[in-house]
């Protein structure tokens, strides 16, 4: 295609091509830290960011979002949301392609080389959290996805573009302050207000160190501060609609996640303040985490 | 384009350990586009890869190897709710391949469960399948009927529980199509692998797949076919049988066009090509290094070709007219 990049993160390499300059040069911007992959590298998976229709790279330009793997029913998008489209592309060729760990719809963050996980669903607070531990002694392992191994049951890093949206963007501004860290402010995307935000550096540079999970969270923004211990079986049910691939990964699967939840304690977490669930963590990681 | 370059590759897999990069991010973009990358995975299994090749196509076959199970499992439980009755389940393309162990099943990703029925037992085949939890797709009238009228399977049924979809076929063309395969011939010479499952003899096999990319369709993902006609003429002992028996079923063209661009395509390439036969290969090799389809117009022909071959010019006005006025356009 006329333009393209290549960017490897945490254990995958993607190829993406676009119809028009933008939306690769600001993911050029905002990926230049991350190591790049030697020329001629061979992608695990192909993106597209092509015109929705005849006439629509120009004409209210419009992109499909393409690839590998692709939803049928997708929405077209606005071009100036096109980092937005690249960033839901490489997420859709994981979620749907990724066969070598089990994806875990989760974000994750370590210290003393064990993983603290946060599942629950979007608007949970995960992401936000992943994004502030990430600020403050932990090292961020992913915004979206855990990625368990089938072996070893570590958790590994996937430290792409931290996706910021609504009030989080704020949360984020006034904690990091670096401004050069942060991607363009999308508003009115079909998810909100939208802004990228850069991984520290310490988050890339250890992209391929896996670590063992210690404490599993199911985090609840905007409630009363509470926590409850949740049982394996519940936690299992929970992890196997929050993974994307784990039906197709079979039996390996099953195994994989069985071992999870017999070995990680978890804790259903409802917190309204960053700084309550910072330090509702603290405690749990001291008490709790294996 | 690098449909071609994926066409070489399995022509040629010596060829592997001397691709660039960039070439095998072309052919890996059209494999998954062409459903074709765990038979490219099968076929350069003990050829030396790059190591991001060998991660990739082994995925690629853990995921045929699950397609395989779930596609027998699914060949099983039509054989257990049609078995009572005394009806063979005879299987039809990928799950035919993978459950009689053939090349062609290589590798093979494996959609819905197409299965072939004697044409006087379809209303029971019908009402055991649905009593045994498959559901209608479709609720569109017009589309029920003509399908009955005038297709050569029933609408297609999806299992409520499982989720997968069964193709229930009495003939292997239209019933409007030019070509009249006799499907009882098909029937008779059916192959018994135990079970309660049944295979169509290796000629009828390459007979059905030559059929259906040739004379029906619009050669959407063709290049796979011609993968299965290429795997299918191997397994053939006597070519002169396998002629009488395209004669039997009035295919005998469409063999010959399918044997020129299957050795074009895998063979030596030495055989002369027709002029039509040009307009095949580009549309089979049309997909690009990227995974699209980079003859849009090729393909719109072909599109128009396919309600021609399926319907006279009149029906296929009318059929337009009404699915037009329902709001349906060509993709």
């Amino acid at each position: 295609m006329k333009h393209q990049l290549t960017l490897a993160i945490g254990p995958a390499i993607f190829r993406i091509g676009s119809a028009w300059r933008a939306p690769i040069d600001a993911l050029r911007r905002l990926y230049a830290s991350y190591p790049r992959p030697e020329e001629g590298a061979i992608a695990d998976f192909t993106v597209r960011l092509e015109p929705a229709g005849r006439g629509r790279r120009w004409w209210r330009p419009s992109v499909r979002i393409a690839g590998d793997h692709m939803l049928p029913e997708a929405a077209p998008m606005a071009l100036r949301h096109g980092l937005l489209a690249a960033e839901m592309g490489m997420n859709l060729q994981m979620a749907l392609g990724w066969r070598r760990h089990l994806l875990i719809h989760a974000s994750s963050v370590e210290k003393d080389g064990r993983a603290l996980v946060m599942a629950g669903e979007s608007g949970s607070g995960k992401s936000t959290l992943a994004a502030l531990l990430g600020q403050r002694g932990w090292r961020l392992m992913g915004d979206e996805f855990a990625l368990l191994d089938f072996v070893t049951g570590a958790i590994h890093p996937f430290p792409r573009l931290i996706s910021l949206k609504n009030q989080a963007i704020g949360v984020m501004r006034a904690e990091v302050g670096d401004g050069g860290r942060f991607g363009p402010l999308m508003a009115g995307t079909p998810k909100g207000d939208i802004a990228h935000l850069v991984p520290s550096p310490d988050a890339v540079a250890k992209m391929k160190e896996a670590a063992p999970p210690a404490l599993l969270l199911f985090p609840r923004f905007g409630l009363p501060a509470e926590m409850r211990p949740i049982g394996e079986g519940e936690t299992f049910m929970h992890l196997t609609q929050a993974s994307t691939n784990y039906v197709a990964c079979g039996e390996r699967a099953f195994h994989a996640l069985h071992d999870f939840v017999t070995r990680v304690p978890t804790v259903a977490m409802d917190f309204s303040s960053g700084e309550e669930a910072e330090a509702m963590i603290a405690d749990l990681w001291r008490e709790q985490a294996r | 384009m690098s449909a071609a370059a994926l066409a070489a590759l399995l022509r040629t897999p010596e060829q592997a350990p001397h691709l660039p990069g960039e070439a095998w991010n072309g052919i890996v973009a059209a494999a998954r586009a062409e459903r074709l990358l765990a038979t490219l995975a099968s076929h350069l299994q003990g050829v030396a890869l790059p190591e991001a090749v060998g991660a990739i196509f082994a995925d690629a076959r853990r995921d045929a190897d699950r397609d395989r199970q779930l596609a027998l499992w699914e060949a099983d439980r039509a054989a257990c709710a049609l078995a009572p009755l005394g009806i063979p389940v005879l299987l039809l393309k990928g799950a035919a391949y993978v459950a009689a162990g053939l090349g062609a099943g290589a590798g093979r990703m494996i959609g819905d469960l197409d299965i072939l029925v004697p044409r006087d037992r379809l209303e029971e085949a019908e009402q055991a399948l649905l009593a045994a939890g498959w559901e209608w797709v479709k609720s569109d009238p017009y589309d029920d009927v003509y399908y009955r009228r005038w297709m050569h399977e029933l609408p297609p049924l999806i299992h409520r529980e499982r989720d997968r979809m069964i193709d229930v076929h009495h003939t292997i063309l239209p019933l409007t199509a030019r070509p009249r395969p006799d499907a009882s011939a098909l029937l008779a010479e059916r192959i018994d692998l135990g079970g309660g499952l049944w295979v169509l003899s290796p000629e009828d096999r390459v007979c059905h797949a030559v059929a259906h990319v040739l004379a029906d369709g619009d050669l959407a993902g063709g290049l796979r076919n011609l993968w299965d006609i290429k795997c299918l003429i191997s397994d053939i002992e006597d070519m002169d049988k396998l002629y009488r028996r395209a004669a039997l079923h009035g295919l005998t063209a469409e063999l010959s066009r399918a044997q020129r661009l299957c050795d074009h395509l895998f063979g030596t390439g030495e055989g002369a090509l027709r002029l039509a036969d040009r307009f095949f290969l580009a549309r089979l090799l049309s997909t690009d290094g990227w995974g699209r389809d980079s003859r849009p117009l090729l393909g719109l022909g072909f599109y128009i070709r396919s309600h021609l071959l399926r319907m006279p010019p009149l029906m296929l006005a009318r059929h337009l007219w009404t699915k037009w006025r329902r709001g349906h356009r060509p993709s």
